[in-house]
């Protein structure tokens, strides 16, 4: 069952928005073989689409977080998902949110973006 | 009020660390709050098996939650892709965390492959506990269940769990039983991972 519950678009330019939810969707299928591959959660680059590369993070519950960026340093990215990570968690945490319902605190969005500000 | 060393206020909860915390909480203020579920539950349902299943869907919540918290916490980010993975993992981890101590025993089914059962002298939480006569096989540890079929269910393990009593001779109170029955995908899944 897929849910998609945080989508943020970072340093979006229009036109191409569309294309890079598919890119990003069309990689979904690879992350789940390759999920089941490894007992790390970090699973960096996992699918590329001519100068884009799609980069996944994939949690306990089977939540993935999926970057999608132009060729750069691996590092800042694997950093980046395990600070989102733990926001993540503490969304969770609350005993009213439902287990893939779209994440609507304001609070959130502007710490990923901070993070993503920060790492990336 | 008095102030005792101030702690430090945070604004939101996504500031607040994600500490060990204090690892204890009261056993009569659980005990309380759990016999407030289960009555509260009586009122709304008219037969048993309702009353279990919603017991077991209010343990599904939390087990979940613990799945997520625990392998961050407890396990360094890794995750379990393995069945004995996965099931060593509530037989130690999450029981020492929720109830203070592992679990009495893990086996695995002789009749059937796909089930395993974990075994409690006592469950928590049917400590307090007492099941009329005309209730028949009605089972508290189905909150317990849940909380087991939540884990499992979000670790990618989809599996029916339920809770029995199993009496024992020479005991008076009957051991609980939960039994684990796993769906055929990961089976097939276990066998093809070899």
């Amino acid at each position: 069952m897929e849910c998609m519950m945080c989508e943020i678009l970072y340093l979006e330019k229009e036109d191409q928005a569309y294309q890079h939810q598919f890119i990003l969707h069309a990689a979904l299928d690879v992350v789940q073989d390759l999920a089941w591959t490894t007992n790390a959660m970090s699973l960096k680059s996992v699918d590329r689409f001519n100068e884009l590369v799609v980069s996944v993070y994939v949690t306990a519950g089977h939540t993935r977080f999926m970057l999608l960026h132009d060729t750069r340093t691996e590092d800042g990215i694997k950093s980046f998902f395990q600070e989102v990570h733990e926001l993540y968690i503490k969304i969770f945490l609350n005993p009213l949110y439902l287990p893939g319902s779209r994440i609507t605190s304001s609070h959130f969005d502007t710490k990923v973006r901070a993070l993503a500000r920060k790492y990336l | 009020m008095i102030g005792v060393g101030k702690a430090k206020q945070y604004a939101n909860v996504l500031d607040k660390p994600l500490s060990r915390g204090r690892q204890e909480v009261s056993l009569s203020a659980f005990a309380f709050l759990f016999s407030e579920l289960v009555q509260y539950n009586q009122t709304q349902v008219d037969n048993i098996a309702e009353l279990e299943r919603r017991l077991e869907d209010a343990g599904y919540a939390v087990g979940a939650r613990v799945l997520e918290l625990l392998c961050h916490r407890e396990k360094g980010n890794r995750r379990e892709t393995r069945l004995l993975g996965i099931l060593s993992f509530i037989h130690s981890t999450v029981w020492k965390v929720l109830f203070g101590k592992v679990a009495d025993s893990l086996e695995k089914g002789t009749e059937h492959e796909d089930e395993y059962m974990i075994s409690e002298k006592e469950l928590l939480v049917n400590r307090f506990i007492s099941v009329p006569k005309d209730m028949g096989a009605f089972n508290c540890g189905a909150f317990v269940a849940g909380i087991v079929r939540g884990v499992l269910d979000n670790a990618g393990f989809p599996a029916v769990v339920t809770a029995h009593f199993v009496p024992i001779e020479g005991q008076q109170r009957p051991r609980t039983t939960i039994l684990i029955k796993f769906a055929e995908e990961v089976l097939h899944r276990e066998a093809r991972l070899g």
